[in-house]
């Protein structure tokens, strides 16, 4: 088992039935960061949706983007909500905007020691963290801070 | 500047009038003194687990208790509004009451405590359509028989929404809502003593209250600092709503058969629900993230209202959390945002003389956390002049539902004097 961020027994994302986000899912398990972006008028989108809330086509473009981004908001929860988490203590929440694809946001945990400092704006870089022994295999979203603003 | 951030800015106006004239207010439309509020009726509230009473059982309670107190018959009613998928079945409680005739049953969608403003709004509506006459807004809890709120889901795998959150620990509402607080506070500089004022204010008017859970159970500067965090760096515990088991209903009227009825009536003057540009957005994405959700909503309450935030004298606004009270509370144009930590001072929030005296019953975080209808009875008890901590001569109240949800709702009830 590869070392993970949060403990095992967290709940499994599975693709949603619909097959929405497939894409995404299966991307991140060879290690690429696909968003839609919309095939008519190039407006970005995350979490996905079939319409383009811009143009409303349905014309929607899974694109593989960079993984680096800025901290937009965090969160340290302490008080443990899930029973794999009961002996965890603190741990760490970013949402990161991704000024290279729109300013879209995506959510995830900040890689580090749990009190470490946060600063909004900081900049992060994606860190893909495989679940390999799940009972349908996934991977995660992670973010590591390269480098906090002055 | 993105699309989004034109629209972000535009809605962002904290109450400066947008959407001024194409209201329901202007064309005739609207609730204004059209329906009050006759009666109001609670059970005991209890901690959460701790009620000897069914879930079903405690909802009849409420309702026969709001009957009694407007002098309305059990038979006489022929609506039910309610909210967050309440388990009470209208049908099943018609049955149980033996009503002949029910004539209008509805729930508000989505947005869970969100919703109980325009749950009001809502059967209100129905009797100006004259689908109803008499229509009950009711909320039951027993958390201890269900599934709580506050525990994450047990589910071994996740997707939709969800599969973007849990994974990574984000799963309660205090998980969830934290990160448009945590980002609202860092761009308007507002410091964490807003929330302590906002806790302790509720935890005082609770001590006058004897219905409160947490009467006789005072909090303190140092108790409040010294209590662990749930969410850092937003929510202490004290930041946070019980859960509570219980249940509390109201009963509406048209204004006519209102004056007709044993209490003064409580007049709703406006009312409104909604959310602004994409707030519902998957993964976090609403395009006015720091925000309550109420942008857009608060301007269409005042517009309907005819009233303005100096007009009110009291207000009654939803606890999830103290951060959704004071970003509401900013959002309905109370204060600036860049005024937030002068205005939220305790001395400010206390019934009976200050500035704009808030939850005087103590409130989701302090009386219980009845899923925000027990503000509503609040404010009527306001305007009756029946409250435990009386603001005097209370005209105007105002009752903020579910900040940071979406829908969101709010409302304005008002005396026979404001109309």
């Amino acid at each position: 088992m590869s070392e993970t961020y949060l403990p095992p027994g967290m709940p499994a994302p599975v693709p949603a039935g619909d097959g929405l986000d497939l894409p995404y899912w299966e991307g991140t398990r060879r290690g690429a960061l696909l968003v839609q972006k919309c095939a008519k008028c190039g407006t970005w989108r995350w979490g996905p949706e079939w319409l383009c809330h811009h143009c409303q086509s349905f014309n929607m473009q899974w694109r593989e983007i960079e993984g680096k981004g800025l901290i937009y908001s965090w969160e340290r929860p302490w008080h443990p909500v899930h029973s794999a988490l009961r002996e965890m203590g603190p741990y760490t929440v970013v949402l990161v905007e991704m000024p290279l694809a729109g300013n879209i946001r995506m959510i995830g945990n900040l890689l580090g020691p749990p009190d470490q400092e946060v600063v909004i704006g900081a900049r992060v870089e994606a860190v893909f963290e495989p679940h390999d022994d799940a009972d349908t295999p996934y991977t995660l979203v992670q973010w590591r801070l390269i480098a906090i603003p002055n | 500047m993105t699309a989004f951030g034109e629209i972000f800015r535009a809605g962002n106006c904290y109450w400066t009038g947008c959407g001024e004239g194409r209201g329901a207010a202007m064309s005739g439309r609207g609730i204004r003194g059209k329906v009050a509020v006759a009666g109001i009726g609670e059970t005991t509230y209890y901690k959460h687990g701790q009620s000897p009473d069914a879930e079903f059982a405690l909802a009849l309670q409420a309702i026969l208790r709001a009957c009694e107190d407007a002098g309305v018959k059990p038979r006489e009613i022929d609506g039910f509004a309610s909210y967050s998928n309440d388990r009470s079945d209208p049908s099943r409680i018609a049955a149980a009451l033996g009503m002949p005739d029910l004539r209008f049953s509805n729930m508000q969608w989505g947005g869970g405590g969100g919703g109980v403003a325009a749950a009001v709004a809502n059967g209100a509506a129905a009797i100006v359509a004259g689908y109803a006459d008499c229509v009950v807004v009711f909320r039951a809890l027993a958390q201890g028989q269900f599934r709580r709120f506050g525990q994450g889901a047990p589910d071994p795998t996740v997707s939709g929404d969800a599969a973007y959150m849990a994974p990574y620990g984000v799963m309660s509402p205090a998980q969830k809502y934290g990160m448009r607080a945590t980002r609202f506070m860092h761009d308007h500089g507002v410091e964490n003593d807003v929330l302590r004022a906002i806790a302790m204010a509720s935890y005082q008017h609770a001590q006058t209250n004897p219905r409160a859970v947490m009467h006789g159970r005072p909090l303190d500067a140092e108790t409040y600092d010294n209590s662990r965090w749930i969410v850092e760096p937003i929510n202490r515990l004290f930041d946070c709503c019980q859960e509570n088991d219980g249940a509390a209903a109201l009963i509406l009227v048209s204004a006519e058969r209102a004056g007709d009825l044993q209490q003064k009536p409580a007049y709703l003057l406006g009312a409104a629900q909604g959310s602004d540009h994409r707030c519902g957005a998957p993964v976090m994405n609403a395009s006015n993230f720091g925000s309550s959700s109420f942008a857009t909503v608060a301007p269409r309450l005042y517009e309907m209202a005819g009233v303005s935030p100096k007009d009110i004298d009291v207000v009654q606004s939803y606890e999830n959390f103290t951060t959704g009270v004071m970003m509401a509370v900013v959002e309905h144009g109370f204060c600036q945002p860049e005024e937030a930590n002068e205005f939220f001072t305790l001395e400010n929030l206390s019934a009976p003389n200050g500035r704009m005296p808030l939850n005087t019953s103590g409130g989701n975080l302090a009386e219980c956390y009845m899923h925000g209808l027990g503000l509503q009875l609040e404010a009527v008890r306001q305007i009756r002049g029946q409250s435990c901590n009386q603001v005097e001569g209370a005209k105007l109240a105002m009752n903020i539902a579910g900040p940071m949800v979406t829908p969101v709702s709010s409302l304005i009830m008002g005396s026979e004097e404001t109309l």
